[in-house]
């Protein structure tokens, strides 16, 4: 299933429109005996911006991991509840997590290319994935990636060069293009600007927007303008709790939660 | 009160000079503690090498002595040489420099040269055959006494009782010497030749070939189950009671004497499972058992300093742990696994001790030709050397420590270059 080829190829939508992409149900989260997240219900809209904003160890990254089992690494980590993509709960037996990951790709915090190729780093996906039957094919997928990720034009000249000796910007963009040669539903970005200079950043920020036509994008970020410009629908994170959800900009001008409006103004956090 | 003020003030700094004298006393005392460790260690060293080299450098050069040999046709068949009489050729050949010798002296006459000699002189005219009839000239190793006495290890001054050359043979020498017979080029026996009872002859080739095939047999056991096990208990084993006891237990093996597996080897390669004694394979295994724990520890800490961000791009993007460790962490890991197994092995090819149970010091004068023959090891062949009173073998025993140490350098400088050429940056 992919959202891309929905939109392109088949012109009758399958699912109710209004059905979200993602969705956790009552999930909770525990590190040993240590709970971090506390029933957390929260829709991930298709072909939109979620951001998770809220102090530090509140739980953002957390749930953001549970989207595509990254927790599943963590020996210590349980999760209950549910997660659904599409109608599938991600956690049942079931499911495979390659193929997951696949559908659910990740961008982290600080840009950590393959100490390989500019041209491998992106082709690694669709490889191990076989979504691919020819070269042809495969170099098409990594120029359109690359493209995408507004990448290309910077580095067409050099893919062979190995992508750790881009710039920092350049690398969290490689790393963009890599997740999205999968061509993932839904594409979980982890404070992608933190590492980043604030041009590196106006130009992910842009990217995030004109990715959103073909991507449901999750978002975990400290800078509440960043919140503000890129995404569609915020939800507010407070020691593991969700405590308040809605559309960026009604959240951002009217906050329903006292302690979501004292996190906005600055008072927590 | 300011007055008062100003004096505190004043006390303070005096104070603080002192105290700041104090503390560059102290630092200047730490980096003269330092220097002269240094110094002692560098110097120690020094002396090692300095002995070395003064006593090994005359086992490089090898006195060797021109003989032009009558091949006569009385003694050589044309149609079968090898079973030729040449003995006597070799007599001959000598009896031209020194032509009116009676009979006992010149069979003593012959003792200048090597004592197979005859040998030489056979190999060269087999692989010249048209010789025979004529004559060749050859260069032939001189026998011990008489390099010695060239190199001045055995010297004139000494009384001629004590000597194991008397007056006599000492005016043979001398002549060979002024009629310009006598050469001392470097000694490529020393490398290219195998183990003799002959000083002049012997050499490492034997040892070498033999510690080529036991740290070959080493390597293709350790390496992969180092690899192997480094991988399971870094990647895969559960963090219990029963992995941390193995961890410990790998640690303690490496600290383990390695004569003990020299024991081990003995009863259970040899006595229970019947592998022949003094071949390479049992030295090998043996060798596997010390190098093993090595290679775990560098390949679990080398798996260990791949940075998480690489492991978890890869998760991410849908890797299965297989594909995340063969893909990334070991092509990463790889130029540290490298380098400690070098290192690994060149302290496998010092070893010695275990060796010497198994056999591997036992004489033999030829090269293996696989893991199965019997074969000695440098280390063990510079043992037997140590053990033999002939002057000559002195000085190859230093001398083959020195072959040893060059060796053990090369392997240490490709551990440092592959470190620095495949280290990387991420
Ligand atoms: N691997 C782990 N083991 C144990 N506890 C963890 C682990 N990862 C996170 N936690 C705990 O879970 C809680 C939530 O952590 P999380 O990383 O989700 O916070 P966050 O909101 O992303 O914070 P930040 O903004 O600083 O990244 C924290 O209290 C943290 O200590
Ligand atoms: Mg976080």
């Amino acid at each position: 299933m992919n959202v891309m080829q929905q939109a392109t190829t088949s012109p009758i939508e399958i699912r109710t429109p209004k059905m979200p992409a993602m969705e956790g149900r009552a999930v909770s989260v525990f590190y040993g005996q240590k709970q971090a997240l506390y029933d957390v219900s929260l829709a991930i809209e298709r072909n939109q911006v979620t951001s998770l904003i809220g102090p530090s160890g509140c739980g953002k990254s957390t749930f953001l991991r549970c989207l595509n089992r990254m927790n599943d690494t963590i020996d210590i980590c349980r999760v209950t509840g549910e997660i659904r993509l599409d109608d599938e709960d991600i956690y049942n037996r079931d499911i495979d997590v390659v193929e997951l990951r696949a559908r659910v790709g990740m961008v982290f915090q600080k840009p950590n290319p393959f100490p390989k190729s500019i041209y491998e780093n992106v082709a690694y996906g669709p490889r191990i994935h076989g979504l691919t039957r020819s070269k042809i094919e495969l170099d098409e997928i990594v120029t359109s990636s690359l493209r995408r990720a507004g990448l290309f034009d910077e580095v067409k000249d050099r893919l062979n060069e190995p992508g750790t000796g881009l710039s920092g910007g350049q690398q969290q963009r490689l790393c963009i293009a890599r997740a999205i040669a999968t061509r993932p539903e839904v594409l979980l970005m982890d404070e992608p600007c933190s590492a980043l200079d604030p041009i590196a950043t106006a130009v992910i920020e842009e990217l995030i927007d004109e990715l959103r036509e073909n991507f449901t994008i999750v978002i975990v970020t400290h800078s509440m303008q960043q919140a503000a410009r890129v995404s569609q629908k915020t939800a507010f994170f407070h020691l593991g709790k969700l405590i308040e959800e809605g559309h960026t900009s009604d959240l951002f001008t009217n906050p329903k939660n006292k302690q979501t409006q004292d996190y906005i103004t600055g008072r927590i956090g | 009160m300011a007055l008062a003020d100003t004096n505190s003030v004043i006390t303070d700094r005096a104070a603080s000079a002192g105290l700041r004298r104090r503390r560059y006393a102290a630092d200047l005392r730490l980096r003269i503690y330092g220097i002269a460790a240094i110094t002692v260690a560098i110097g120690m060293l020094a002396v090692l090498l300095g002995t070395l080299i003064v006593g090994g450098a005359q086992a490089f050069v090898q006195t060797h002595i021109r003989v032009t040999f009558p091949v006569s046709a009385e003694w050589v068949k044309a149609d079968d040489p090898a079973a030729g009489n040449w003995r006597n050729v070799v007599r001959d050949g000598l009896a031209q420099v020194f032509p009116d010798l009676s009979a006992a002296e010149q069979r003593e006459v012959v003792k200048v040269l090597t004592n197979n000699a005859q040998f030489f002189v056979r190999d060269a005219v087999l692989a010249n055959p048209s010789v025979i009839g004529s004559t060749i000239t050859l260069d032939i190793p001189a026998a011990d006494p008489y390099d010695q006495l060239n190199k001045g290890v055995i010297t004139r001054d000494t009384a001629e009782e004590n000597r194991r050359l008397n007056d006599q043979e000492i005016q043979w020498f001398d002549t060979l010497v002024e009629r310009g017979l006598v050469s001392k080029p470097f000694n490529w026996g020393l490398i290219f030749n195998s183990n003799s009872r002959f000083p002049e002859l012997a050499g490492l080739k034997g040892a070498i070939v033999g510690s080529f095939y036991a740290l070959l047999v080493c390597f293709l056991v350790s390496f992969p189950i180092g690899i192997g096990a480094a991988v399971y208990l870094e990647e895969f084993a559960p963090k219990n009671r029963w992995t941390a006891l193995i961890e410990v237990n790998i640690n303690n093996l490496a600290a383990v004497p390695s004569i003990i597996f020299g024991l081990l080897g003995l009863a259970l390669l040899i006595q229970t499972f019947g592998l022949p004694r003094s071949a390479p394979i049992v030295g090998g295994l043996v060798l596997a058992l010390m190098t093993l724990p090595t290679i775990i520890i560098v390949t679990r800490n080398a798996l260990k300093s791949v940075p998480p961000s690489i492991r978890e791009a890869a998760f991410g993007m849908g890797a299965s742990k297989h594909q995340m460790i063969m893909h990334h962490v070991l092509p990463l890991a790889l130029p540290g696994i490298l380098t400690g197994t070098i290192i690994g092995l060149a302290h496998a090819l010092g070893e010695t001790a275990p060796l010497l149970l198994i056999g591997m010091n036992a004489f033999i004068t030829s090269e293996p030709g696989g893991v199965m023959d019997a074969a000695t090891a440098l280390p063990t062949q510079i043992y037997i050397w140590a053990d033999s009173p002939e002057r000559g073998f002195v000085a190859r025993t230093s001398a083959g420590i020195l072959v040893l140490l060059a060796f053990l350098i090369i392997m240490n400088g490709v551990a440092i270059f592959l470190r620095q050429r495949l280290e990387r940056r991420w």
